[in-house]
Formats: structure tokens, sequence, C-alpha cells
């Protein structure tokens, strides 16, 4: 009896080993085809070098400078968005929270406050709306979809009647220089985005919070059962998505001039979008944040190319859903 | 002659030793339902000890009084001489006790590694912010699951990859991995091939000889009978019976299961 059950143990052992072998070679061939994550820095070189061959002036300095300036805003939503998308959610607020977040700088900078305050303002504004989106969703358990609906409607609207529909001109040096000064061709802005999807890099994978957002977006179940607190993750997440806005806001109010109530629905889209070409898996659990990073790059120069083309700006939309669409399609054939 | 008394002598000496967990009197009613009634029983350390009864007997609620989910509406559960007061699983794992979960509670995107230190991560303090100190979790990881009996590949792949005796052995891992005193296992190997089964027995069977006291929950009489040292039957909210492994047979717990004998 004994010596058969040796061997029978020693059989799988020595075939399991074989597999695993395998596995490592395989396993490192999935990670490079874990591709849903290339898709985005894939995609935006195609894209340069189409739009390049096309139109010589897209790789000129002076483009450069403008797609960045332009993707700064769009960098820093994104950011939020993943944080919120790999607990497996989805903020639609985060557009209209950076419109609120913007309207309130204009309030404090008509009741005479320092620069500084009003920015601090937005952030604060930005992140407490977050934050009461992530108590409602994460205590009271509501589907995400609905509150950050709801939010939509409601940052929007307060916006306007704070600010009585009406824009308020922000002339201001140190806006003046964030919005058109730099270090070379690289502007302010988009400085300031990626500085902070660095930081916030390094939040997701070197802090136990970020792991925290990954275990709970992968599976809420197993998450729980080693006493991660699902509501908490959930109240921060969204938290950090209003964070972000509120610094969008920043960037936004330099780059009109004002702080204006307007919708900025494509904000919402685009982040949105971004998310999905950086790989992010929509159910949670896997993300990064430089793909997304890519992404929002990606769409900028998609738009930016399109307008050097001369195709007309009612196409713009399109393309974009079209790409999203492709890159959401591209990730489902991965597995 | 000779032989019943050495047996006595044995039997005294281990009734010297303090049982880790005492169960006394719990009972616990989910509205009119009376899940558990007056449950007595009693883990000794170092020691395998199984759970067994029908579907509804009321083992897996009684597990759960134990791992912090459920509180007894009334009685006291006495661990490691204190009488335990969990709110939540948390507490339980505080204390000592760890459970490996039916469904696993793996996060199959997250690597083995992560998986083992999953809410105790091992971080390096940066001012107010702690970063991971992802190399030492790596190499602790390496060195947790090299004690396996069961072939787990790199640490560093994620559990996604994973067949599913491996996955229980990094959950079992998990729980034996952090000085846990008790061990609690819901079906550790009602998911698994014959072969795994075989090597998950031997992993629980080498946590017992590390010291570690551990709760099964089997609907395998063949399994409790082979890895066991004390059985308790349930049927119907109650712990009807009480046996030495190896002085009852399959057929005795079976009986005492179904009620056809009275304990």
């Amino acid at each position: 009896m004994s010596p058969t059950t040796s061997e029978q143990t020693a059989e799988p052992a020595a075939s399991g080993a074989a597999p695993v072998e395998r596995q490592s070679v395989s396993q490192r061939l999935a990670s490079f085809t874990g591709w849903s994550e290339w898709a985005a820095p894939i995609g935006l070189l195609v894209l340069v070098i189409v739009f390049q061959i096309l139109n010589s002036t897209f790789l000129s300095l002076g483009n450069i400078e403008a797609m960045l300036a332009a993707a700064a805003i769009l960098i820093l939503l994104s950011v939020g968005q993943t944080f919120v998308v790999a607990t497996g959610g989805i903020d639609l607020s985060i557009a209209s929270t950076m419109t609120l977040s913007a309207v309130m700088f204009g309030v404090g900078y008509g009741a005479d406050w320092s620069i500084f305050l009003c920015c601090l303002l937005a952030v604060v504004t930005g992140s407490l709306f977050g934050l009461l989106q992530g108590v409602i969703i994460g205590r009271g358990k509501i589907t995400d979809f609905i509150v950050t609906l709801g939010g939509l409607s409601v940052a929007s609207g307060l916006a306007l009647v704070i600010s009585d529909g009406q824009p308020v001109t922000v002339i201001s040096r140190f806006m003046l220089r964030l919005s058109t000064d730099g270090i070379g061709i690289i502007g302010w802005p988009v400085i300031v985005a990626l500085v902070v999807a660095l930081i916030f890099h390094g939040v997701l994978f070197h802090t136990r919070f970020g792991t925290h957002v990954l275990a709970a977006g992968g599976s809420e179940d197993a998450a729980r059962a080693t006493g991660i607190s699902i509501a908490r993750i959930k109240t921060a997440v969204y938290t950090v998505a209003g964070i972000m806005a509120g610094l969008a806001a920043i960037l936004l109010v330099a780059r009109v001039g004002a702080a204006e109530p307007a919708a900025n629905t494509q904000f919402l889209l685009n982040s949105v979008a971004a998310v999905v070409l950086g790989g992010v898996s929509l159910v949670g659990g896997r993300a990064t944040i430089w793909s997304p990073v890519c992404g929002a790059l990606l769409l900028t120069a998609l738009t930016n190319g399109l307008t050097l083309l001369g195709v007309s700006q009612y196409y713009q939309p399109i393309a974009v859903g079209g790409v999203v669409v492709l890159a959401a399609l591209l990730a489902r054939f991965q597995k | 002659m000779t032989t019943p008394l050495t047996k006595q002598s044995t039997e005294s000496g281990s009734r010297a030793v303090e049982p880790l967990l005492k169960v006394q009197d719990v009972s616990l009613s989910f509205g009119s339902v009376r899940a558990l009634r007056n449950v007595d029983l009693q883990l000794m350390p170092g020691e395998i000890t199984a759970i067994v009864g029908d579907n509804g007997a009321g083992k897996s609620t009684l597990v759960r009084c134990m791992s912090g989910i459920h509180r007894p509406s009334s009685g006291t559960i006495v661990f490691d001489g204190a009488p335990i007061d969990f709110r939540s699983p948390e507490d339980a794992r505080e204390a000592g006790i760890e459970t490996v979960h039916q469904n696993l509670a793996l996060v199959e995107d997250l690597t083995v590694w992560q998986n083992l230190f999953l809410n105790r991560e091992l971080v390096t303090k940066l001012g107010p912010v702690g970063i991971l100190n992802r190399r030492k979790m790596k190499s602790e990881a390496e060195r947790m699951v090299s004690t396996l009996a069961v072939n787990v590949p790199a640490v560093t792949s994620r559990v996604r990859r994973l067949s599913g005796g491996q996955r229980q052995a990094v959950s079992i891992c998990r729980a034996a991995g952090f000085s846990s005193k008790l061990v609690i296992m819901d079906e550790p190997t009602a998911a698994l091939g014959v072969q795994e089964t075989a090597r998950v027995e031997e992993l629980i069977q080498r946590l017992r000889s590390e010291g570690h006291a551990i709760l099964i929950i089997s609907h395998n009489f063949a399994q409790v009978m082979r890895l066991s040292d004390q059985v308790w039957v349930m049927r119907a909210g109650r712990c009807v019976a009480g046996r030495r492994t190896a002085q009852t047979t399959g057929e005795e717990i079976v009986a005492l299961i179904t009620g056809a004998q009275a304990a």
C-alpha cells in the first residue's frame, strides 16, 4: 500500500513540475500579451505616426506643447476615474464636480481671497463632494451608477445656482503663468498632472490602501473576509476622484481665464474613455496609472490630429466613441 | 488488565491539559429558527478536531460564532483561557483564530504574495506614509509557500492561474502563517480531485505536527477518520455526541448523525 501511495504522490509531483516550468514561459508571454494594458501606448504611437505622415506640423514643437497643455486636465480626471473603476465602480459626476469646484474658485476670487486659498477651496469642494458620494455609495450601499448620476445633476445644478449662470473672470499673474509657462516646451499644467499621476501610481502600488482598492475590486467577499472595510475603500476612492476634479478645476480656470459653470460633458466621456483605453478592468481588480495616462494623451492627440487635418469638429465625438468601443472590444478578446 | 490501565493514565494525562477552546451552552436563533441549541464541546490544543453532521445541523453556524461572523444569543465560548466576544472576523484573527473559507477568500487578480499578506501588509514608515515592503513580503511568502506539500508556482504569479488544490494550499498557508493558535477549515477538500485532496490532507497533518490546533468541518467520513483526533457530532442544532476518533467507527458516526443511535 505505502509504496503505491508514494508512487502516486511522486508521479503527479513530477508531472506537476512540468506545467509549472511551461507556465512560467507562457506566463511571461501572457503578461506581455496582457496587451489591453498596452493598447493605449501602442495606439498612441500608431496615431502619432499616422498623423505625422498626413500632416508634418503634427509633431512641431508648438503643436506638441498645445497637445500636452490640453491633455493635463484629462490626465487628472483619468487618474481619479481609475481609482473608482479599479473598485468596480464608475464616477459619472467627475466632470460636473470639476465644474462645481471651478465655480467655487470663482466665489473665492470674487471675495478677494488669495489665489492660494481659491485653489484650496476648489480642491476642498471637490473632495467634499466626492466624500459625500462615497459615503452614500459605501455606507448606504446604493449603486454607484445612480449616486454619481444624481451627483452629476446636483453638482452642475449647484454650479449654476452659486454662479447665477455667470462666469467670473480671473485675472491673476499666478494663474496666467500656470497656464502659459513651463519647463521648456512642457507647460506647468501637464507637469502638475504628471507629478500627481506619479504620486497616485505610488499610492496604488506601494501603499496598503492601493492594495486594498485592488482587492476590493477583485473580490469584495475575499477582501471583507480578511477584514478590509469595503465601505471605507469606496468612500476613499470617490474622495480621490473628487480631489482630482478639484485639481483639474484649477487647471481649467487657468486655461479658460475664468470660472464658469460650463457643462464640460466631453470630459466625463473622455475620462471613462481614457480608463477603458488604459486597459483598466471595468469590473474592478486590475488597473495601472500610466496606461490611462497614455489613454488621455491618445484621446487628446486624436482630437488635435483630426482638427489639423481639417476634419469638422462634429466628427470628433464619433471618432472618440468609436476608439473607446474598439478598445473595449479588444480587451474583451484578451480573455 | 494492563492495557486499560495505561489507557486510563494517558486519558487522565490529556485531561490535565486545558482545552484550547470550550463552547459552553451556546445557543443562537435567527428569528424563529433556532440554529444552535445549548451546544457544548471542546477543542484540545495540538489536535485535529472534526465537526460532522447533516446539512443544516448547525456546523457552519457554530464555526461562524468562533470566527467572529455571528455572535451567540446565549452561552459562552472560552478561547485560550478567556471568554471571547468577537465583533468581527478581524477580532477573531487578532485573537489567533484563522478561518479557511469554503469559497477560499482569495483575490484572483492579485498575486500569491499579495494574497498571503492581504490586510497584513508589511510597510516601511516614511514619515506619516507607509510604503509597502514588497521585497520582504515576497521573500517571506516564498518561505511560507516552500514549506507546502503542494506545488505552488512562483509567489509573483496571479492566483487566477492556480489550480483548485494550489489555491486551497495558499489559503491554508495564509491561515497557518501568522502565528495562529487555531485554524478552522470549512470543507477544505470539497472542491478538489483525489490527488489534490491527498496533498491538502498531508498539509493539514503537517500543521498539526507543527503544533497548530485545527478544526475541520467535513462531509467526508473517510477523511474525518483519517485525519481527526476527536469528532463531535451535530444534529438539528445540538451537539449530540463526542468521540475519540481512535475509539469509534465510521458506522457509529453515521448512526449518530442520522439519529439511529442515541449518544
